[in-house]
């Protein structure tokens, strides 16, 4: 079978899954569901290796494939067809979506036993990792849309699945319509994509663009700005990031695989495979460059503060994917595929540990009121521990390869580029103290009531079941978390999951390490010829300096974590009230709720109630009256000529006589 | 000689047809119109049309104006107020009497009948006599003149009808 | 005289006919009004029966005139009828076909 009969297998396992569990949601018993669920994922994952096998067997200039279906529209100069393009690019992406996707589903299968929406979950999630791939796997621009707008909608499904919490249906309604706008500059794109290059179709787009544009002109400028503005909303960058925290209000697998290692990381997938766009408008690739640092400062001051545990790792994707976006804005595509690959791996690890805790806590998800886990659940601990290392890009970690492998592709194009080197480990440094004060937080310390109780009795804690942002008290129905909840300890297929990704996380890294072996860029970097944006390579001598310093900084950070939180209790809080001014301001997510509030959603509140007090009622009304007060007038001028006086009506009729009379005297003279 | 009389006989209708108009009171409306149809019958006369002059005298001056009399005296009639209930109309009426006279004569006077320039053909003697109407009236109209008799009679019944008593209806 | 003085004649007095009749309130003055009308057109046809040659217009005439006296009886009746009801005789407050 050739690579891409093994991809459109890819594509559609996950399809039938979805459909199946969908259909029979009433037919099959529970368990059943969850199997096809992750069966379907976990062939889709065979698959795509097989996928890759057949694309090793070719030459590394040959190992790109494009294979369509059929044509959907092929008039008035359209050629759109039902196709998708393999190529390096997309079978890493479909390697990394459908393994950790399978790993998610295992968890969810243990995870969500006790929710009644079971089936809705597992149809729901197989749609979203179809949809995903489609967006990966997508040959022209028209398919990309028609998977992004499903990834948009899987991920509105997926947050609001708890639909009868109100702060979840409104966070869903919050994503979806920040996505929308990311959808409108998408969409824009590909129309002016269409009018300058005259194709939808990858394969003619990047081999034309070089021809027709000429570098740092301002349509191909533009076009790329609003590539931009799609995948900044996808990705959750400045200023369209706002919905990532609120998604929270998911269940926590969502979280782990919605927004943590595949949807958000579409943005990234996105620059990636445009580059030959972006090699041409320069000016575009270094805002987004400068966009992605500046979300990765603001989301890891953030994170410094945050009390609730799954937005602070969500702050963190937030900055992590900052990095990926800085690695493919300036050049270093490998670079930054490896990142994405190494940060699915932990972040996916760290929100599953998470999820555990969470379920040890009855729900609960503030930090101030949890601690003293790391006797109460060993393993949760131990796995949590793995991904907070690779995050904070602990020596020889996941983490610690792909994070510094990006700056110093920066550092290597020097001049302006240096810029990022310093913040970059800046935010690293922010992201050490931040994980690490999490971990503090969470493992260390005197158990709290909940893991005493799990320590005594093996019990999970109980309690009456709540809104874990409001507090206020909820159900165990349909449209609500289960009664039970499940963690890792004692359910088998999440701790198979999370010990693969801990593993993962800890070792995934060793395939590129710089001067030993490549593997990921010399597979990526055959996808990435013609126009790139800069040629530069740094030296392995480089390189290594950059691992040593980003080591030396982890270590660093730990350490400060550690004095900030755990050396002296009372510490944090003097801090705080020193900085009262500027906790504050990280505490409310430096005011961008607020701001958007104002400069977006109260206008175009105001424009709407001008609509309806003014415009709907003069001009709408106004329009529709006038007609009817017309006619009616009309109406009662004609009707007075009735009045019943029989010489007026004489009158009238001599008067049409005479005119009459003069009609015939004028037209025959 | 002929402008003569044909002035005097048209001032003379004129006259009584303003008079039938602006009077007040009937009966001298009644009184107006007979000195119009008097005028109108000098007018025949001098169109040569002796029969019809005749008639005119005879049939409407004397007969229908009898008529007219009598009602008018057994009615009476006084004045009308002289508020006008319809708006407009004391005004309108003459501006589109006088419209209308303007289009007729234009119309007449702009007409291609060369004809009407002319007094008409000499006639022979005995045009306009009685025996020629009479003539006409049996032989060339024969119909018209029965069926004008037939409306005389219906005319009459339906006076009778319309005048009669009302017997209190039983039903 | 020529024909076209009686033919501007017959239109002055058709035309004061006709003022009268949309002037006056009272349905005796209004049948006299018509009466003028009538006559008006019967000199209208005397006078093309002269300027024609034959007595056909003249014999026109004759027949208006017993028209005019059928729907002199008519009228008269009417108005005899309604003075017998002691309705007013007065054609403005007959309005009963009002709209």
């Amino acid at each position: 079978m050739t690579g891409t009969a093994w991809a459109w297998l890819v594509l559609l396992f996950p399809l039938l899954g979805s459909i199946v569990i969908a259909l029979g949601y009433r037919a099959l018993p529970q368990k059943a569901a969850g199997m096809i669920g992750t069966a379907a994922i976990g062939l889709s994952f065979a698959c795509g290796i097989a996928a890759l096998i057949s694309l090793l067997g070719e030459d590394a200039d040959a190992r790109h494939h494009a294979s369509s279906l059929w044509d959907y529209a092929s008039v008035a100069g359209l050629d759109i067809k039902l196709g998708i393009y393999l190529d390096q690019l997309s079978i890493f992406m479909v390697l990394v979506v459908t393994g950790v996707s399978t790993l998610i589903h295992l968890y969810s299968y243990g995870y969500m036993q006790s929710d009644q929406g079971y089936h809705r979950f597992f149809s729901y999630l197989n749609f979203f990792v179809f949809s995903m791939l489609l967006l990966v796997l997508a040959g022209n621009f028209v398919l990309l849309i028609v998977g992004w707008a499903f990834v948009g909608f899987a991920s509105y499904a997926l947050i609001s699945f708890w639909y009868r919490r109100e702060t979840a249906t409104r966070a869903g309604m919050k994503a979806f319509v920040i996505n929308v706008v990311g959808d409108i500059g998408l969409v824009l794109a590909a129309f002016l994509i269409f009018r300058e290059l005259g194709s939808f179709d990858y394969g003619t787009v990047f081999e034309r663009a070089p021809e027709v544009f000429s570098v740092n002109e301002w349509s191909i400028t533009a076009i790329c700005l609003l590539l931009l503005v799609g995948a900044f909303a996808k990705s959750a960058q400045l200023p369209l990031h706002t919905w990532l925290p609120d998604a929270m209000e998911g269940p926590t697998p969502v979280s782990s695989l919605i927004h943590a290692a595949t949807m958000v990381t579409a943005g990234v997938y996105l620059i990636a495979r445009t580059h030959v766009l972006f090699a041409l408008a320069p000016t575009a690739a270094d805002i987004s460059a400068f966009v992605g640092l500046a979300t990765l400062l603001v989301a890891a001051t953030i994170a410094l503060v945050m009390t609730d545990l799954k937005r602070a790792i969500a702050y963190s994707t937030m900055s992590q994917i900052g990095y990926m976006v800085v690695g493919v804005s300036i050049g270093a595509y490998g670079a930054g595929m490896f990142h994405l690959m190494t940060h699915a791996f932990f972040k996916a690890l760290l929100f599953m540990a998470a999820g555990s805790i969470i379920a040890a806590m009855a729900n609960e998800q503030n930090i101030d009121r949890m601690g003293g886990f790391a006797k109460a659940m060993r393993f949760t601990s131990v796995t949590m521990l793995c991904g907070g290392l690779a995050l904070a890009a602990f020596p020889l970690t996941s983490g610690f390869f792909s994070k510094d492998e990006i700056l110093a592709y920066a550092g290597a194009r020097g001049g302006m580029y240096l810029i990022f080197v310093v913040l970059g480990y800046f935010g690293a440094f922010l992201t050490a103290i931040y994980t690490f004060r999490l971990i503090f937080r969470v493992l260390q310390g005197e158990p709290c009531a909940e893991a005493r109780e799990l320590i005594e009795t093996g019990h999970v804690a109980h309690e009456a079941p709540k809104n874990p942002a409001t507090g206020e008290p909820e159900d165990t129905d349909v449209g609500f978390p289960g009664p039970e909840h499940h963690i890792a300890e004692q359910s088998a297929p999440m701790r198979v999951a999370m010990g693969v990704l801990a593993f993962l996380a800890l070792v995934g890294g060793l395939v590129q390490v710089p001067g030993v072996d490549n593997v990921i860029a010399n597979f990526l970097d055959p996808a990435f010829e013609g126009p790139v944006l800069s040629h530069v390579h740094p030296s392995i001598e480089w390189d290594w300096i950059g691992l040593a310093i980003g080591g030396v900084i982890s270590l660093l950070g730990i350490w400060a974590a550690h004095w900030l939180y755990v050396a002296n209790p009372e510490r944090p809080r003097a801090l705080e009230q020193r900085l009262q001014g500027l906790h504050d301001f990280l505490f409310h997510k430096w005011y961008f709720d607020e701001a958007i509030d104002l400069l977006v959603v109260r206008p175009a509140l105001a424009i709407g109630r001008f609509a309806n007090r003014t415009f709907e009622r003069f001009v709408v009304d106004g329009m529709v009256t006038g007609t009817e007060e017309t006619v009616r007038s009309a109406g009662g001028i004609v009707s007075r000529v009735q009045n019943g006086f029989v010489r007026s009506y004489a009158l009238l009729l001599i008067a049409g006589f005479a005119g009459l009379a003069l009609y015939f005297l004028l037209s025959s003279s | 000689m002929e402008a003569v009389v044909f002035f005097v006989a048209a001032i003379g209708a004129l006259g009584g047809a303003i008079g039938v108009i602006a009077m007040r009171n009937p009966f001298y409306s009644v009184l107006a119109l007979i000195v119009h149809l008097f005028s109108l019958a000098a007018l025949f006369l001098l169109l040569t049309s002796a029969f019809v002059a005749a008639a005119q005298v005879v049939v409407y001056a004397g007969a229908v104006m009898v008529l007219y009399v009598f009602v008018v005296a057994y009615v009476g009639g006084g004045g009308e107020s002289a508020w006008e209930p319809i708006p407009g109309q004391r005004f309108l009426a003459p501006l589109l009497g006088i419209a209308l006279f303007v289009e007729l004569s234009i119309a007449v006077l702009g007409s291609a009948l060369k004809a009407l320039e002319t007094h008409g053909p000499d006639t022979p003697a005995g045009f306009g006599d009685p025996a020629a109407i009479g003539r006409l009236l049996l032989e060339k109209f024969l119909l018209p003149f029965e069926a004008s008799s037939i409306l005389l009679l219906l005319a009459a019944v339906g006076a009778i009808v319309l005048a009669a008593r009302r017997q209190e209806a039983s039903s | 005289m020529n024909i076209t003085w009686y033919i501007v004649l017959s239109s002055l007095l058709f035309a004061t006919g006709a003022v009268g009749i949309l002037l006056r309130r009272s349905p005796m003055v209004i049948l006299l009004c018509l009466e003028l009308m009538l006559n008006a057109g019967n000199l209208a046809l005397v006078a093309f029966s002269r300027m024609v040659g034959n007595e056909q217009g003249q014999v026109f005439a004759v027949i208006v005139m017993v028209i005019a006296a059928c729907e002199v009886v008519v009228g008269l009746g009417l108005i005899v009828a309604i003075f017998r009801r002691r309705l007013p005789l007065n054609v403005d407050d007959l309005r009963e076909l009002r709209g």
